[in-house]
């Protein structure tokens, strides 16, 4: 884990509100972690949590929506501007212990951290459920992945109309991992303990240091209070109080 | 080089810079980013005799260059900051604060009798803590409750005792004069601001308990000012703690009286603001011709 000041290699808009951007980094992440990042000028304190989207040779990629004061921030920093990045942090997916066929399901940026964890697991076991409410983003990159992917959009302008948690035969799967809406997420987690598969969730809190020292970020779990930051933010679904 | 080191209480810190209680866990995380052996101290999270888990509900909020928090004293308690924490906070040479509060005089009491026989260099006392027998107002609020509770702590405690002034109390130099009476070793100020956010969209306030503390760059102004008036009044050193940030920050607080500094929210902004922090005190006395940092102590 390390404090760097990086510079921006590209920042574009990919649908309305939603941003990739690509950072260099020295860092090596993993699936499901995420950086506490800041652009070194504008007028807010805190960095904000960003999951790693997608990572090659050096070049981090963020995916990120707008959505208050400093994500829009964000969203207006310009290539080759400096960036601080404090990561990668939290325990990110244990990918290399999941068995059988194994379910991702995203909603929202929620699909953000989900795009390089499904290019770390074999493609033939993997299936990929994608959930929006209307425009659609993202998708081309996870199919190129080689998974077998499927979309629902709530207006039925892409895919399947209706909510993504309508497409899913859970006794298919050995694994399933999701990230998206709280409600979704709570369903999910429902059905897969109902069913007896593993189902594994990202969870999101507010932040203020990211390392796990401040103890803002917790969640409550039957093994107490975690810290989303340090202990998450990948927790397994049977620990959550949901 | 200009000498940084400077002595409280009879120990030597190697730089003036303090962790602030809450903001840096035990030191542990942030040495995963840089040898935290590198500060003066550390400030361990706020302890109480028993473990608490803490508040429910939304606990960080940003504000306008600060931060408001309703952590609600989530710690492990004494005995398990003392069996499992020191020695890994020993490990980095650290001097250790700990920092402790309580919600009733026993509490205190008993905290502060364990934490006698524990390898502690400072007992930090926080007493911006709810009093549970005066129906909840802080300790910190009135200076006759503020005397009762360091006079008996301090009579009890083998360790340096410093007391840790709440920015809400009503008169920042009637309350630190009652502290020294009491018999305080030190004071160190200021904790955080009652405060409040409302949430407009769900018609309620942010926190489950309403009010939440705001510290960061937006109270440095008003630390600064109550570090002065403390300063002025009493003889014992003083710890400045508010929105520190740079170094230059920290210097204004040691020219308004403070012998050491305490950096908190400043962590959370950049995670390796602290060495930045030391190196930029290090070349403002260098550039300035200051041959030792206890020369700009209190000249305001
Ligand atoms: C581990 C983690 C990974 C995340 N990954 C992504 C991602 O890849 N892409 C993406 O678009 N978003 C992601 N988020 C959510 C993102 O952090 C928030 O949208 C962002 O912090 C909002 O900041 P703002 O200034 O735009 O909003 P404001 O509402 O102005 O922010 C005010 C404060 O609240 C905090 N805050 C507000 N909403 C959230 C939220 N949903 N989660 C956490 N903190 C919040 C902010 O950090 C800030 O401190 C992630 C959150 C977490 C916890
Ligand atoms: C998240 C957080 C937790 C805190 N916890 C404690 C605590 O347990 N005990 C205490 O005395 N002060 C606590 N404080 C107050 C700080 O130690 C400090 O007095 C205050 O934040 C002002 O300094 P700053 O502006 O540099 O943060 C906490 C502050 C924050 C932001
Ligand atoms: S953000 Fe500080 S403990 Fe998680």
């Amino acid at each position: 884990m390390r404090n760097e000041t990086t510079i921006i290699l590209n920042n574009s808009q990919v649908a309305d509100d939603i941003f990739r951007m690509t950072v260099k980094t020295k860092s090596i992440p993993q699936p499901g972690q995420f950086f506490m990042i800041k652009g070194l000028y504008g007028d807010y304190l805190l960095p904000r949590p960003i999951s790693v989207h997608d990572y090659d040779d050096g070049k981090l990629v963020f995916l990120y929506r707008v959505n208050g004061h400093g994500t829009k921030m964000f969203s207006e920093m310009k290539q080759e501007s400096a960036i601080q990045l404090l990561g990668p942090l939290g325990n990110g997916f244990d990918y290399e212990s999941f068995q059988g066929k194994t379910a991702i399901i995203g909603g929202g940026i929620g699909v953000a951290p989900l795009l390089y964890l499904v290019k770390k697991l074999d493609s033939k076991n993997t299936d990929v459920f994608l959930g929006f409410k209307d425009e659609v983003y993202a998708v081309d990159d996870f199919i190129r992945t080689g998974a077998t992917v499927k979309v629902a959009t709530e207006d039925g302008r892409a895919g399947e109309k209706g909510y993504v948690t309508d497409l899913i035969d859970y006794s298919k799967y050995k694994t399933v991992i999701t990230c998206g809406p709280e409600v979704m997420m709570k369903k999910i987690i429902k059905s897969c303990i109902e069913k007896k598969i593993n189902v594994l969730a990202s969870l999101e809190e507010r932040m203020a240091c990211g390392v796990g020292a401040c103890l803002g970020c917790v969640t409550k779990t039957i093994h107490g209070n975690k810290r989303v930051c340090k202990d998450g933010p990948i927790f397994d679904g049977r620990d959550l109080i949901i | 080089m200009a000498n940084i080191s400077v002595d409280f209480l009879g120990i030597n810190f190697k730089n003036p810079i303090v962790a602030a209680s809450g903001t840096f866990g035990f030191g542990e995380e942030y040495h995963e980013i840089y040898d935290v052996g590198l500060l003066g101290g550390i400030s361990s999270k706020g302890l109480t005799l028993k473990e608490k888990q803490g508040n429910e509900g939304i606990r960080l909020w940003e504000t306008p260059m600060g931060l408001m928090n309703s952590i609600g004293l989530q710690n492990p308690g004494v005995e398990s900051f003392i069996a499992a924490e020191i020695p890994k906070m020993k490990k980095h040479k650290n001097i250790i604060i700990a920092n402790l509060g309580g919600n009733t005089l026993e509490d205190y009491l008993e905290g502060i009798r364990l934490l006698n026989h524990s390898g502690v260099d400072i007992i930090e006392l926080n007493i911006s803590c709810p009093n549970v027998k005066a129906g909840g107002m802080a300790f910190g609020i009135k200076a006759e409750v503020a005397y009762e509770i360091v006079k008996k702590t301090k009579q009890a405690s083998k360790k340096p005792l410093m007391v840790k002034l709440s920015p809400n109390a009503e008169n920042m130099t009637d309350m630190a004069l009652a502290c020294e009476a009491a018999g305080a070793d030190a004071l160190s100020l200021i904790n955080t601001l009652n405060a409040m956010a409302i949430d407009i969209y769900r018609r309620k306030p942010v926190f489950n308990n309403i009010y939440a503390g705001l510290s960061g760059p937006a109270i440095k102004p008003i630390a600064l000012r109550m570090v002065h008036q403390a300063a002025k009044a009493v003889k014992i050193p003083i710890c400045g703690i508010g929105g520190i940030s740079s170094g230059k920050d920290a210097i204004e607080f040691m020219m308004a009286g403070a012998t050491l500094v305490q950096i908190g929210t400043a962590n959370f902004v950049k995670a390796d603001i602290i060495p930045d922090i030391i190196e930029e005190i290090q070349i403002f006395l260098d550039k300035e011709g200051i041959r030792d940092i206890k020369e700009i102590i209190g000249i305001i």
